[in-house]
């Protein structure tokens, strides 16, 4: 894997750092009036989410990491892994653990394409579609022409998702989701 | 994707800085101080360590020539002041490679301006009173009230030590641990400007226009050094201004004696092989003019584009110019 200087970091761009793949979120050159420069670089831990601060000596550089974006359909689950098949016609089939699915477990649904993150070939994490379609499985009874006012109540879906809904919203009904916020966004 | 030939200020802010470079020359022409152009181009560079210069060929009377662009006008500056110009100010394009940021483009404009017989404390004055009619002019803004803080006074208050005497190896260790890298060769100045830019020039300027004083010796660069009342201890005899947590300008009391000069060409090239980095080719023609004699007195650089970027209420120098770096 190639390598990169501090003068080439920039958003979006995949590096190791501390054994983990990291994506460079910003990169902002620092110098003392009169002094060395310095590299204030934030990073997103590809595994663990988490974001890290760090400073680098400028010409410093880091490793590349082998991270790819590829979208998957989701397939189903055993309990202990869940399975994800990619969408270019090979029918090659990823195992994804729980960790690495995170919080994208509650806006899963079968024939859905998702973004899974591979580094060295192992799926690391899974980005949802940003708006997906969903049904309610349990919600309080709708209220009759109860359209424009305002109000929400929860309803669950069928991914298991909990979202705000209006009161008009009755069960077995299909919504349209906006899984960034978690919000209804309307009927599909 | 589409070519993004668009300029990265608006044409409403072109305008505005237009307006703001009038009120920069409408200062000094009350001042009596001579507006100048000298070239971007030089058969010598700047040493400084920390400043990448870029270079060129080209083809001149006596054949291929390496130039170098400028970092800043300073040494074509004190070449006319022992010339015998008098008091002068130049907004110069000065090039400085690798540094592209918020805060930074490859080229960038300086405002440099030198006044023969007044003493570092005048100069401070000035400064910031160009500061004011600066941010006076755009939105009717105001900078504060100045406040004189002494280097070794900020490492104390902001850090609980003292730069000069603190033990390097607990330097070392604070500078890393504050930067989260590996500090542990690092040499006493690399931690201090660690320090200096993390923890801090981000607290300064905020209340009023700060202006840091009594630099430890190492980092005087053309300045003269004296002695700090305090203990004795040598500092420089330079002043940096910020505002808003910005370094906007640095002055110095300049240095005068060609064969200070000298050494301290010499000393910087010696330290750039020892690090690997390309030498520089000294400015003969600056060392001569020294040696005819240049007036004493004192000069300070102005990184004009922080100025009217603060002055606009914007968050990066690029959108302030034309076009930056990245799309020039």
């Amino acid at each position: 894997m190639a390598s990169y200087s501090t003068n080439e970091f920039k958003g979006g761009l995949k590096v190791m750092l501390d054994g983990d793949p990291c994506a460079i979120v910003e990169n902002e050159f620092v110098k003392p009036g009169k002094g060395q420069a310095f590299n204030r670089v934030k990073l997103r831990n590809l595994i663990t989410g988490r974001v890290w601060e760090r400073t680098f000596k400028s010409g410093e550089s880091l490793e590349g990491a082998d991270v790819v974006d590829l979208e998957m359909e989701y397939l189903y689950n055993d309990g202990d892994m869940w399975y994800f098949m990619k969408t270019d016609g090979s029918f090659e089939q990823y195992a994804v653990e729980k960790k690495a699915l995170g919080d994208t477990a509650k806006w899963l649904k079968e024939q859905v394409a998702y973004t899974v993150t591979l580094w060295n070939d192992n799926a690391i994490s899974v980005t949802p579609p940003n708006f997906i379609e969903l049904e309610v499985v349990e919600t309080d009874p709708g209220l009759k022409g109860d359209t424009a006012q305002g109000g929400s109540k929860p309803a669950t879906l069928s991914s298991g998702a909990v979202v705000r809904v209006p009161l008009f919203i009755n069960q077995g009904e299909v919504l349209k989701v906006d899984t960034r916020s978690g919000e209804y966004v309307s009927r599909a | 994707m589409a070519t993004d030939w668009r300029p990265t200020a608006s044409i409403e802010t072109l305008r505005q800085r237009a307006r703001l470079l009038a009120a920069v020359r409408a200062f000094f022409a009350e001042r009596g101080v001579l507006e100048v152009e000298t070239p971007v181009l030089g058969h010598g560079g700047s040493t400084d360590v920390h400043l990448a210069s870029l270079s060129l060929e080209a083809t001149t009377p006596a054949g291929r020539e390496r130039l170098w662009l400028q970092t800043s006008p300073e040494f074509h500056m004190k070449r006319l002041l022992a010339a015998g110009s008098g008091p002068i100010f130049q907004l110069a394009r000065s090039f400085r490679d690798g540094e592209v940021g918020s805060r930074h483009n490859i080229e960038f404009t300086m405002l440099e301006w030198y006044r023969p017989g007044f003493s570092l404390d005048e100069l401070i004055e000035e400064t910031v009173a160009l500061i004011h009619q600066v941010l006076g002019s755009a939105l009717g803004g105001e900078a504060g009230p100045l406040r004189r803080r002494r280097y070794r006074e900020l490492f104390r208050e902001g850090l609980g030590l003292d730069p000069f005497s603190v033990d390097l190896a607990e330097l070392r260790r604070l500078a890393g641990e504050r930067g989260g890298l590996d500090m542990r060769d690092a040499e006493r100045d690399g931690c201090l400007d660690l320090l200096m830019s993390l923890a801090i020039e981000p607290t300064l300027g905020h209340e009023g226009v700060d202006v840091v004083v009594d630099y430890p010796a190492s980092q005087a660069a053309l300045a003269r050094r004296h002695r700090d009342p305090e203990d004795g201890e040598w500092v420089a005899s330079r002043f940096e201004v910020y505002l808003a947590g910005l370094e906007l300008a640095n002055g110095y009391d300049e240095l005068t004696e060609a064969d200070e000069q000298r050494a301290r060409f010499a000393e910087d090239n010696a330290v750039r092989r020892r690090l690997g980095l390309p030498a520089v080719d000294v400015d003969r023609r600056l060392l001569a003019a020294l040696e005819h004699g240049m007036p004493a007195g004192s000069g300070v650089a102005l990184g004009i584009d922080r100025l009217i970027q603060l002055a606009l209420g914007k968050t990066s120098v690029a959108e302030v110019m034309a076009f930056a770096t990245p799309r020039c």
